[in-house]
């Protein structure tokens, strides 16, 4: 049952083979044997069993949709009326959400079953999920290594089969990275595809919510009901949205992938590589034809990107004061002394710098030569990587220079951590899709193969990765202990 | 006055925008509600919410744009000032920096009888803080965000006013323009029209600025007038004793009467001003503008012209029922309903009826005689049904009560007596009864005829027509 597709999953439900309130219970009690891996910061057991019995009638009646009754979660960065919306930080650890986010009402409406709130990185800063509050997730695959991040919990849940899919967000490969890792599929759409209405801003220029799941098919299914135009949200694009699950067998002859030779150089482990080597042969063998191009901005991406997410995120997270909701410093004894002590004790580490960073570039003196200056080089990669679609269907490449690294192993040194994100930042510098699909593994470890495709063009990426799934089955592989 | 000293001001003000919702949430602007009755999620900051601007607050400023004859940006951002304040939820305001809607315009003002050009730099869109409660809290504060994210236009002037009177004369411009446009209601009580004033002085002649202070929410015309006053006098002291005037921003205290200092330059805020990521930049098109034009209401140099011209007033009967929309569209009414020389109804207008509205402290949008029984009234002047003197004597009944015109002078027996027999009685028995003066008159004394009109009129409770009485004593005293 823990290994069936949505598609599997909705038919038994229809021909009786199991309820939902069957199915969630057996999830929910996954989920109490797996608390090692600290997927969760909430469990929902009661709504979810709610959920469930009122998808059950749903059913019954004939009027559910292929979400009814499916056991999913939510990464704790989506609010979520009456139920704790802690975005991984002790700041909003005693935050109940008033409302919910639009992506939520959007898997409500779907008659989706919520699990719970899934583990991540505060604030979702951080490609490790070690900056939770609520304690680092394992990896299900190596049991003392990390999931990556932000969305960890997500990525741990889904390949541990802690739910059947999972929301996530990607700012700078949120997404991407903890799917690579945890040997799943993931997929960050365009920006403005995904309204972020109730998604805890970190960077709005950047943040995107997007589908968890293990393979192509389902993602297509998750999209479809995440996707759309919201009027609550300025930035969400108002076009029209393409059947997902329409094109996934159309067939790949001719395509033509663009590999950029920037992100095969310095830097990427040999057996990534190799393992990625192997993946773009199986599409050659699809009747794809591979281009090498160059992209010679990509490499500033990093840099751009610790100037503009921190400045963004220095503004977004003002609001975090101790004053109207979340930590409030005990017994303040004037103003600054509940702003500096709320927020001096209420964020961790890592949020702390980023707040500091874009502080700093946004100041009087320095605006001109940090923020400008990155918004500059943003669009310089956002030409690169028109250019390269120009000429090339697809680009592809590594999710991740290694493969899921130890617990503890980065976390004290902030420069080496940002680089695991090297070749996801530059896509939400230019807002493209892009999507991690299972490619294999690395010293038993799973390796993602990245695939970037033009604005809005979900569904090729879709039909990409589903045709890479009906020749391989890496996508089905499930890690030892969570069969 | 004989001054070395020039002084430079420059106005900040602040409207605020009369949209039923706020600028970037669906919550109401209404103002007085119970404390945080009118804050939605959007206005409190919760996690996750975001802005989404309000079309008619840009309609409202391209409305302003065009009045002031200035250029409207085709592109404009908003960008967030960041600094943290209790009754400021999320930290930031969201604000225009460097690129806003509306760019340089003008508006004329008129100070002893001149008229000065003062330019306007920039206005543009932002939203307003909450309120921070100091009282009845037990030293707490207490904070309320009804206000939060109301809609405000920044009007920024160019350091071009030299005096408070003038400052005071473009504040006043300013708020009749808002008002005639429809865009703000012009309340200064409940803060929706309000100003910073920066204020420098220097020596005649000299062509740098001195170092201004700002002096900040005034809420009264008195108080600018009262504030920039203080402020001249408090600089000019200040150098005169041989002290620098520090760029800083002040409080103007009307209790006390003087401006104190609230934090020098050294302590001013950087506010990190940077495009704010959630919403998109505002994109106004020729079509956009056109639409707005067509819409443009008669602004008040116009149509002071046009009255003028049109209905032949004087300047000072002119400006005053131009001085609100409100005022001159009821005028216009009364001329369209009364069929009277447009004179007559000015008069009666800024006469009789501002002289009630001032003395029971109304508006005219709430006087109690409608333009219609205002008109009503008219009609039977201009056809001599009453005499001017028993009009005024009708106006009040009108004030008080709610007949018509007609309904009063029929009730009250009003009507001017043109019944020639009737009159000729009368002055048959004042002549006979004041032969001393009819035999002066004859002698040639033309005096005594006033005495002779006044005694009919008398007699007659004023219901002669008086034309009729003068024709006749005439005849009769010959």
């Amino acid at each position: 049952m823990y290994n069936k597709s949505i598609a599997e999953l909705a038919k038994g439900l229809r021909s009786g083979q199991f309820s939902s309130v069957e199915l969630t219970t057996a999830f929910l009690d996954r989920i109490k044997q797996h608390t090692a891996l600290n997927a969760y910061i909430t469990v929902t057991e009661d709504l979810a069993l709610q959920a469930a019995k009122a998808a059950d009638i749903r059913l019954t009646k004939g009027d559910a949709e292929l979400l009814t009754g499916i056991p999913m979660a939510q990464k704790d960065i989506f609010c979520t009326e009456g139920v704790k919306t802690s975005c991984g930080s002790k700041m909003l650890d005693n935050f109940i959400a008033p409302y919910n986010a639009t992506v939520v009402d959007k898997f409500n409406s779907a008659g989706a079953v919520m699990l719970g709130k899934l583990n991540m990185d505060e604030f979702a800063m951080g490609s490790s999920n070690e900056t939770s509050y609520y304690g680092p997730v394992k990896n299900p695959w190596a049991i003392n290594n990390v999931p990556g991040g932000s969305s960890g919990g997500s990525a741990a849940a889904i390949a541990a089969r802690l739910a059947v899919c999972a929301t996530g967000t990607d700012t700078g490969g949120s997404i991407r990275q903890p799917a690579a890792l945890c040997g799943i599929t993931g997929l960050k759409p365009t920006y403005g595809r995904v309204s972020r209405y109730g998604m805890i801003a970190y960077a709005s220029s950047l943040d995107q919510g997007g589908p968890m799941t293990r393979s192509a098919e389902d993602a297509a299914i998750m999209l479809q009901t995440m996707a759309g135009f919201d009027p609550k949200d300025s930035t969400s694009v108002d076009l029209p949205i393409p059947d997902y699950s329409a094109g996934l067998n159309n067939s790949l002859e001719g395509l033509k992938i663009g590999l950029p030779k920037e992100f095969f150089g310095e830097g990427l482990n040999a057996d990534v590589a190799a393992t990625l080597e192997a993946a773009i042969n199986e599409y050659l063998k699809l009747g794809a034809k591979i281009t090498e191009i160059s992209m010679p901005s990509l490499k500033l991406a990093i840099p751009a990107y610790y100037v503009i997410a921190p400045a963004e995120c220095s503004a977004n997270l003002s609001r975090f004061d101790g004053v109207r909701f979340g930590y409030r410093c005990e017994n303040p004894v004037d103003l600054a002394d509940l702003y500096t002590r709320s927020r001096g004790e209420g964020f961790g580490k890592e949020v702390k710098r980023r707040i500091l960073m874009g502080t700093y570039a946004l100041s009087a003196g320095y605006y001109d030569a940090y923020y400008i200056k990155a918004q500059k080089i943003r669009r310089l990669i956002s030409d690169d990587f028109n250019n390269a679609l120009a000429e090339v269907d697809v680009i592809m490449g590594p999710v991740t220079p290694s493969t899921a690294f130890g617990i503890g192993e980065k976390i004290g040194n902030p420069i080496e951590m940002y680089l695991s994100d090297i070749y996801t930042i530059a896509i939400n510098l230019a807002g493209l899709p892009a999507m991690s699909v299972p490619a294999g593994f690395a010293k038993a470890l799973p390796v993602g193969l990245q695939i970037i495709g033009n604005y809005f063009s979900e569904d090729k990426l879709l039909n990409i990765a589903h045709q890479y799934q009906q020749v391989t089955d890496w996508h089905t592989q499930t890690p030892k202990g969570f069969e | 006055m004989n001054s070395p000293w020039e002084t430079v001001i420059g106005l900040e003000i602040h409207a605020q925008l009369a949209t039923k919702s706020k600028i970037f949430s669906g919550a109401s602007t209404a103002y007085g509600a119970e404390p945080n009755t009118q804050a939605c999620a959007v206005d409190l900051g919760l996690p996750g919410v975001l802005p989404v601007l309000n079309e008619e607050a840009v309609r409202m400023a391209v409305i302003f744009g065009m009045a002031i004859e200035a250029h409207i940006a085709p592109y404009s951002v908003f960008a967030r000032k960041n600094y943290f304040y209790p009754d400021l939820p999320k930290g930031y305001q969201i604000s225009q920096m460097e690129l806003p809607i509306v760019g340089i315009g003008h508006l004329d003002i008129d100070v002893d009888g001149v008229t000065k050009r003062i330019g306007i730099t920039r206005a543009h869109l932002e939203e307003d803080a909450g309120k921070s409660l100091h009282e009845n809290f037990h030293g707490l504060t207490g904070i309320d965000l009804n206000r939060a994210g109301t809609p405000l236009l920044e009007i920024v002037s160019e350091p071009e006013m030299s005096s408070a009177k003038e400052a005071v004369a473009y504040m006043r411009k300013m708020h009749e323009l808002v008002r005639y446009l429809g865009i703000c209601d012009g309340n200064m009580q409940e803060g929706s029209f309000r100003c910073d004033a920066n204020v420098s002085v220097r020596p005649k002649g000299q062509k740098e600025f001195g170092t201004r202070a700002e002096i900040k929410n005034i809420n009264s015309f008195k108080f600018v007038e009262k504030a920039i006053n203080h402020e001249v006098e408090r600089q000019i002291e200040l150098i005169e004793s041989g002290g620098r005037v520090v760029q800083e921003t002040r409080l103007y205290d009307s209790v006390k009467d003087e401006t104190r200092s609230m934090r020098s330059k050294e302590e001013a805020n950087d506010y990190r001003y940077f495009p704010d990521p959630d919403l998109l930049p505002v994109l106004i098109d020729e079509d956009f503008k056109a639409l707005i034009k067509a819409r443009l209401p008669e602004l008040p140099q116009a149509k002071k012209q046009r009255f003028k011209e049109q209905y032949e007033l004087d300047d000072e009967n002119a400006t005053l029922l131009t001085s609100s929309r409100a005022l001159a569209d009821y005028f216009e009414l009364v001329v369209k309903e009364a069929a009277s020389p447009a004179k007559i109804c000015a008069n009666w207008v800024t006469g009789e009826l501002l002289a009630a509205l001032n003395k029971a402290g109304l508006e005219i949008t709430d006087s109690p005689v409608s333009h219609e029984r205002l008109a009503g009234l008219l009609k039977r002047i201009s056809d001599d049904t009453i005499s001017g003197k028993i009009a005024k004597q009708v106006f009040e009944a009108l004030w008080l009560g709610t007949a018509t015109a007609d309904e009063i002078i029929e009730d009250q027996g009003l009507k001017q007596i043109t019944d020639t027999g009737a009159i000729e009685a009368i002055i048959d028995r004042i002549m006979a009864d004041n032969m001393g003066q009819v035999e002066q008159y004859r002698s040639g004394k033309d005096k005594v005829f006033g005495f002779f009109v006044g005694q009919v009129m008398k007699e007659m409770q004023g219901k002669a027509n008086p034309g009729e009485v003068n024709k006749m004593l005439k005849a009769k005293l010959k």
